[in-house]
């Protein structure tokens, strides 16, 4: 029993913090969120040098040879630093089936592929998509596979490289492979609140398309997808909770009132201390989530669920607390406190709310 | 990063599971408090433990520990917390008085206290608080004067956990009363068989009497039972604070964990279908699981450093408001019946439980305190006083 990080994993978040600071200090973050692009798409060939694309990526294929344990360091630091750039779509969202093909695996890890997945979910499905029923469905044309309907709320759409699609088949939902080339699919991207992680719609018409994984296969590389998504999301937001809090207590120093710093008031420090106290069990829950993904432990699914849900509330409620403690400075578009409030919210709502992620453990315990 | 037990680990868990099968004595099972016919039994439990290589796991071997690190306390712990069987009745001697005088006591106080802690032979409470110092523990007022070869001790605590059965306390007083506070306090090891010791149970919330008001009056005290120096109090009651809060975040994670179970199986009983219900439940099911990870980052921590981190705070503060949480909806779903006292089904069960929790947030310092001391301590931010 021991749940420490080794002293290698200690140095790659120390590197990933400094390197992440040097990089994207909180004087950029406007300018890239506001940017035509809202990312700095220099950075992704240095992730890539830096390993990161390619973290769990067989050393065969030009990654590191690492686990998910790495990736998620990389991920609460990217968090902290509010990262925009398409790397949780590439390495939690499309990665898992990506693998089913080698040489995709070597792509990512060079830095020479970016992708999201396009999702068949329900629960995902915008109100208009659902009326019209358009899930994604895929038709063989010889070797080839052709893809034709509409999936809604696609992470990071307008910047990616290539879509994982899950798409209906013959025999049901496969995952698919969809490169961008030519103004193909066809791409909306939304006007997203979190300008640095923005959703798009992609509509296929007959676009070709690779097959990863048919059916069966497809299922439990969906399932696996999911768990490493929601964890991802549980460090993430355990990198924006740490920050916010670093914010407030740094202000609450300073900040004077009263002839004294806000700091000495209990109504100020105790909400401190609750989001330092919320960050750190958030923060055991998701690692706790990490190696229970990285090992394929059987508690894999509750633990991602249940670090997603408590991780995005105490990444909302530290956001929240951050800005009360800086008073009117809080609500300012100038400041940075908005941009991570708006990640927060961001990751609160993917997937499903807590609510009903809490629906779900109460199933596995009540019914169970 | 492996949260596996490791092979020795593991092999000491089956040992223990083993142990604990064949050996709680069934009236122990699920045990309210040290009172009445408990107490005998207690006795004999706790010698029961000892005698199987249970009591002070992780004290050094030269005072009669088993040496081992960390971990295994954390098992036992756990491990005794789902048999449901209490725990050793010296809580207070082994958890804290036994480590402050590991840390402070001169060869001859090892010699003469650690054994009888092990053993249950002596039972030990905890004497700081007093009517006019809770949180505030510096301004302790009970005098301890020295006068020739004895220190002379007079006043009143408070509050003091398991001092009806106690042999010796751990006692902070005051020795100058000028000066600043914390350099005027001294902290000695008193035997409850003195004269002018007089000991008065008081009822708590629950019905039952488990804490006490001690008053001493002319109380001498041979001067060899001086743990540090005269004057060098605090830093020896930091000691015993701080170990307050050590590996016992293990025992709050393993009565969570056992708290849990036991909602989850009520839910489904009486409240299965209800969303708000189960909304709850699963609440406290995620707290459980944010504690018990905690808790083994802050083995972690203690292992590598031999200090406890803040993180015991952090599990004392949670474990209580979780556990004042998780029974009040117990008594919600129980209904009505929970409000009636007599018994020892379900409902009386948790109405037991119910009450007993408000002193959660109170007793080792109080939630509020706490968070004064993450504030401060952890977040560096200003004193608020
Ligand atoms: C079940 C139980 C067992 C106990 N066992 C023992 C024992 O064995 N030995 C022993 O010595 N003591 C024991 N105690 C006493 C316990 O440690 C004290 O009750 C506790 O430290 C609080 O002190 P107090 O009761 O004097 O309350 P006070 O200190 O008067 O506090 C009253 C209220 O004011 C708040 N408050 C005080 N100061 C501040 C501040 N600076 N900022 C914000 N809020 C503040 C407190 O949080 C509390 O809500 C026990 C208590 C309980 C409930």
């Amino acid at each position: 029993m021991d749940f420490s990080f080794s002293p290698e994993q200690d140095q790659l978040r120390a590197h990933a913090r400094s390197f992440l600071e040097k990089r994207f200090p909180a004087t950029r973050f406007a300018e890239i969120a506001m940017s035509e692009d809202g990312w700095d798409r220099a950075s992704w060939p240095e992730l890539a040098r830096l390993g990161w694309t390619g973290a769990s990526i067989a050393e065969a294929q030009g990654g590191a040879g690492q686990g998910f344990v790495e990736e998620a360091i990389v991920f609460e630091e990217l968090g902290r630093a509010l990262y925009a750039g398409p790397y949780f779509s590439t390495v939690a969202l499309a990665l898992p089936a990506l693998a089913c093909a080698p040489d995709l695996l070597a792509k990512v890890a060079s830095g020479g592929l970016t992708a999201t997945l396009a999702p068949d979910d329900p629960v995902r499905q915008s109100a208009g998509a659902k009326a019209k029923g358009a899930a994604v469905e895929a038709r063989r044309a010889g070797d080839r596979w052709l893809l034709r309907g509409e999936t809604d709320l696609v992470p990071d759409a307008g910047w990616v490289d290539a879509f994982v699609v899950e798409a209906r088949g013959p025999d049901g939902i496969g995952l698919y492979l969809a490169e961008r080339h030519d103004a193909r699919p066809l791409i909306r991207v939304f006007d997203t609140v979190d300008t640095t992680r923005r959703l798009g719609r992609v509509t296929f018409d007959d676009d070709s398309a690779r097959i990863l994984a048919a059916p069966p296969a497809a299922t439990a590389i969906i399932a696996s997808t999911r768990r490493r998504a929601l964890a991802a999301l549980a460090l993430e937001a355990v990198g924006v909770a740490s920050f916010a809090l670093a914010l407030g207590v740094e202000h609450a120093k300073s900040r004077q009132q009263f002839g004294r710093p806000i700091g000495t008031y209990q109504a100020v420090s105790h909400k401190l201390a609750d989001t330092y106290v919320e960050t750190e069990l958030a923060r055991s829950l998701a690692y706790w989530a990490a190696w229970c993904v990285a090992e394929d432990d059987a508690q894999a699914e509750l633990a991602a669920v249940a670090a997603k849900a408590y991780a995005a509330e105490a990444a909302v409620a530290a956001c929240e607390r951050a800005i009360q403690v800086h008073g009117g400075m809080g609500f300012t578009w100038d400041h940075p406190l908005h941009r991570y409030y708006k990640r927060a919210l961001w990751i609160e709502s993917f997937d499903r709310s807590g609510a009903a992620h809490r629906a779900e453990i109460a199933q596995a315990l009540v019914a169970g | 990063m492996d949260l596996r037990d490791g092979p020795e680990e593991a092999a000491f868990r089956a040992t223990l599971r083993t142990w604990l099968a064949a050996n709680v004595p069934a009236e122990l099972r699920g045990l309210r408090g040290w009172t009445g016919p408990a107490l005998a039994l207690g006795r004999a439990w706790s010698k029961r433990l000892a005698g199987a290589g249970y009591a002070g796991l992780t004290w050094p071997k030269e005072y009669g520990g088993a040496g081992q690190p960390w971990r295994y306390q954390a098992v036992y712990l756990e491990e005794l917390a789902k048999a449901e069987a209490p725990q050793h009745l010296g809580v207070i001697g082994l958890g804290m008085a036994g480590p402050t005088i590991i840390a402070h006591g001169r060869p001859d106080q090892k010699a003469r206290y650690l054994a009888e802690i092990l053993s249950a032979d002596d039972i030990w409470c905890q004497g700081f608080s007093e009517p006019g110092s809770g949180s505030d523990l510096a301004s302790v007022r009970t005098r301890i004067e020295l006068v020739g070869d004895h220190f002379v001790v007079n006043g009143q605590k408070v509050w003091s956990s398991y001092a009806h059965i106690a042999d010796r306390c751990i006692l902070l007083g005051r020795s100058a009363v000028t000066g600043e506070k914390h350099e005027g306090l001294t902290y000695l090891v008193v035997d409850m068989k003195s004269p002018g010791v007089e000991v008065r149970p008081l009822r708590q919330i629950t019905g039952e009497a488990e804490f006490n008001e001690i008053f001493f009056t002319d109380v001498a005290v041979p001067k060899e039972n001086l743990l540090g120096e005269i004057g060098g109090g605090w830093r020896v009651a930091m000691t015993t604070l701080s170990h307050e809060r050590g590996t016992f975040g293990f025992a709050l994670a393993g009565a969570l964990d056992v708290a849990v179970r036991k909602l989850v199986a009520l839910a489904r009983e009486r409240a299965g279908a209800d969303a708000l219900v189960r909304d709850r439940v699963a609440r406290e099911w995620i707290e459980l699981q944010a504690l018990r990870y905690t808790n083994y980052r802050a083995l972690a921590h203690l292992e590598r450093t031999g200090a406890p981190g803040p993180e015991g705070s952090v599990a004392k503060l949670r474990w209580s408001e979780a556990n004042q949480r998780l029974t009040k909806l117990a008594i919600e779903i129980v209904g009505q019946e929970s409000q009636v006292a007599d018994g020892d089904g379900t409902a009386a069960y948790w109405r037991y439980q119910q009450l007993r929790s408000r002193g959660n947030t109170i007793e080792a310092g109080t939630s509020e305190i706490l968070r004064n001391i993450i504030a401060e301590r952890v977040l560096g931010l200003p004193r608020s006083r």
